[in-house]
């Protein structure tokens, strides 16, 4: 199950509708062993292409040195989809390097730029196989962890 | 006098878990047959016919060996070397 908060999924949604149709992606760090995303990090997509997306080398080495400095970890890697449903592809499955992420896809492929509607689901993928898991998102102002 | 390499998650069941380790050669090829040969199973995951797999990167420092000599990139006593899988997908 991914628990992320009701603002960091509408950045990501958000940065899945701007940069359509071309694909959208990043990160939400958090904590190392937590599981609880924190830090939304949009990354530049080095492919600029509707069918593909890799973060840029430098810009990779710098998040990983930066999450480690801050002791966190990728909780969520995202991108989106802009012609296809959100399920991940077999490049993704292929390249899915972070057996402790959350892959989160967005399509766009129904609102393009535009406020439509948006599908968003979430997977483990693991050794090439994949493992759909709910979304679950948690109010803004009451964060996970705090006691009610 | 070593050299140190920062190991990614995905790759760390090759090192017991290890985030770094160090290593020796005189290039990133030299310093690949030495990592491998106590961390066997390592180059196979890091090259492919002679060359570094696509979908992995490997810094010297703070530069992509891609823009230095890729595999046959020289390596100096004290040097860092990082490598991290590539974050992408289609």
């Amino acid at each position: 199950m991914l628990e992320i908060s009701a603002d960091l999924l509408d950045a990501v949604i958000a940065h899945a509708r701007a940069d359509h149709p071309d694909e959208a992606c990043g990160v939400i760090a958090g904590p190392e062993g937590a599981d609880i995303p924190t830090r939304f990090i949009p990354m530049v997509n080095a492919a600029r292409s509707p069918t593909f997306y890799e973060f840029d080398s430098r810009d990779l080495l710098a998040l990983y040195r930066d999450m480690d400095d801050r002791e966190e970890e990728p909780v969520v890697i995202y991108h989106s989809h802009t012609a296809t449903e959100a399920y991940p592809s077999r490049t993704d499955i292929a390249y899915a390097s972070e057996p402790h992420a959350h892959y989160l896809l967005v399509s766009t492929r129904e609102c393009g730029n535009g406020d439509g509607p948006v599908e968003v689901r979430s997977f483990r993928i693991v050794d090439g196989a994949v493992t759909e898991e709910p979304v679950v998102v948690t109010s803004a102002d009451a964060p996970i962890g705090d006691a009610p | 006098m070593a050299i140190e390499v920062r190991i990614p998650t995905i790759l760390r069941p090759y090192t017991d878990g290890a985030k770094v380790v160090e290593g020796n050669g005189a290039t990133l090829a030299a310093l690949i047959d030495d990592l491998d040969s106590r961390h066997v199973g390592l180059r196979d995951r890091l090259v492919e016919d002679g060359a570094l797999r696509r979908f992995v990167n490997v810094y010297l420092n703070d530069e992509d060996v891609r823009f230095l000599g890729g595999i046959d990139t020289a390596l100096s006593d004290g040097d860092s070397v990082t490598i991290l899988p590539a974050v992408a997908g289609g």
